[in-house]
């Protein structure tokens, strides 16, 4: 049931799409009927068709765009997290995606180069900052 | 800009008065529609942004249920579907002792989080018979995860609809105040069922990590409760390293643990440095390291109360050092950022013992926190 509901709630309602496909649909007509009145000479109601036109089109693609933005929100992403494996002896170290059961101070295999014991001495995650840079 | 366009549009003139006369009726219109309806509105469109929230919270809270069934069935391999067992977890709840008389509350609160602890410790192992101690110990943090998040949505589908029902402005406009706090917290909580799920360290877990770093390769023995201790030489000093023992999902109990090991040495301890995670004020950088006294440790208190008291009976001086992160960064896994403070912790550990004790003292360095993912 929870499934259901959770795939409800990250679908665009159908209702709301095809109310932007229809003042899509009437924007486009308003402008190829502005187009038509500009060759025939009348310049004022094309001029009005025009706008209603642009901002009919401009809204339905904003609506739409606003309802993609929000079903790509809810989307929590899961960041990468890397282990990190070191070889106390010889110094050599190298980092790889985490894999389940993995620990901080965790013995792997021996080292390619000096057959000591490896071992996790890190696991984290890195972090690109989206946040905007205050002046203070 | 309603109240220009009148004006504008009878600039027209011509083919633009019959347009300027329905722009300035539809302008009277929407003045006197604000002026009675203006408030109710204003409701709508908070409702509106709460409703959107509420989908938001809905979603992340199944995703948590969810992940916490696919976890069980996967570590656990149990017998019959687990999800109906979870769904009962998810709505367990703890009453708080009574507090008109605080007189023994501290005591009393920490036998209701024992009880607490271990009920749900048994349930984890009667969902997921197949897994081991570190793995019922991670299992029991995913699915505290998402009891959290299933409380926040339920408040949160609380306040909303009683707001819509009482069409109460003031209901609505508190909540809409403090949803994006509740939201950050939500997403946090998000970020950490899987790094419970998975075993990984989180950002809490800088205290353990330092005191681990500290007592790798020297030899530990058990404390009450949960917790590990290690004698190693610092800088002339016996450092008692101690952390919650690993690597599964744990924070020990530091009040008990520093007790009992303050008695053991008679209260012969020069100072005890406490090591954790310091909640970041915005502006300040994820990873810096800050010092200072008091005992540095969260929850509810009876830990802090604990080691307080200890102190207290025997003079012991308390040092902190804590590393600054947001709450987000706490819950999920560890930013390589807060990995990579270790080592400046590390050097202020030993500023810290060497300013403040002499040679041949004997010193507690405590890491606080969870300890997922970290062994020692």
């Amino acid at each position: 049931m929870s499934e259901n509901s959770s795939s409800a709630t990250t679908k665009i309602s159908t209702y709301l799409t095809m109310i932007v496909l229809i003042v899509l649909a009437l924007s486009m007509v308003a402008l190829i009927s502005s187009v038509n009145l500009f060759v025939g000479g009348n310049e004022v109601a094309a001029g009005y068709l025009l706008v209603i036109g642009l901002i009919a089109m401009a809204l339905s693609l904003y609506v739409m765009v606003q309802s993609r933005k929000r079903i790509a929100d809810m989307k929590i992403e899961a960041p990468k997290v890397m282990t990190t494996i070191e070889c106390r002896k010889c110094g050599f170290k190298s980092v790889r995606e985490f894999q389940r059961g993995d620990f901080v101070f965790k013995e792997l295999d021996p080292c390619q180069k000096c057959n000591e014991k490896m071992l996790i001495t890190a696991i984290f995650k890195e972090v690109r900052e989206r946040e905007k840079p205050f002046a203070f | 800009m309603l109240a220009v366009l009148p004006a504008v549009t009878g600039q027209l003139g011509g083919a633009g008065d019959s347009i300027s006369q329905i722009l300035s009726i539809l302008f009277y219109v929407i003045f006197i529609v604000f002026l009675f309806y203006g408030q109710r509105i204003q409701m709508y469109v908070m409702i509106r942004e709460v409703e959107g929230s509420l989908y938001k919270l809905k979603y992340i809270k199944d995703e948590g249920r969810r992940i916490a069934i696919e976890t069980i069935k996967e570590l656990g391999k149990p017998q019959t579907d687990p999800s109906a067992r979870v769904d009962r977890y998810l709505d367990y709840f703890t009453i708080s002792p009574q507090s008109m008389d605080p007189a023994g509350i501290v005591y009393k609160l920490d036998h209701i989080l024992d009880v607490r602890d271990t009920r749900l410790k048994d349930e984890v192992k009667l969902m997921a018979p197949a897994s081991d101690e570190v793995q019922v110990n991670n299992l029991e943090n995913t699915l505290e995860a998402a009891m959290a998040l299933n409380y926040i949505y339920k408040v949160v589908r609380h306040y909303y609809i009683q707001g819509k029902k009482t069409l109460s402005l003031y209901i609505i406009m508190q909540l809409q105040m403090i949803l994006p706090l509740v939201m950050k917290e939500a997403e946090a909580y998000a970020s950490a069922l899987k790094a419970f799920a998975y075993g990984q360290p989180i950002g809490d877990g800088v205290g353990p990590l330092v005191a681990a770093k500290l007592m790798h390769g020297y030899e530990t023995r058990k404390v009450p409760k949960d917790c590990v201790v290690a004698e190693v030489p610092l800088e002339g000093r016996t450092a008692l390293i101690m952390k919650a023992e690993g690597p599964g999902g744990n924070v020990g109990k530091p009040g008990d643990a520093i007790k009992a090991v303050i008695e053991e040495n008679k209260g012969k301890i020069a100072a005890v440095i406490m090591i954790d995670a310091g909640l970041k004020l915005e502006g300040e950088m994820v990873g810096e390291v800050a010092e200072g006294v008091g005992a540095a440790i969260g929850g509810p208190g009876v830990d802090q109360y604990k080691i307080e008291e200890a102190l207290v009976d025997y003079h012991i001086p308390i040092y902190a050092v804590i590393v600054k992160e947001d709450i987000g960064d706490a819950v999920s896994p560890m930013r390589k950022e807060i990995s990579d403070s270790v080592d400046k912790v590390i050097e202020r550990v030993k500023s810290v013992i060497l300013e403040r004790t002499k040679e041949g003292d004997k010193v507690i360095i405590f890491g606080v926190g969870n300890t997922i993912g970290i062994g020692q």
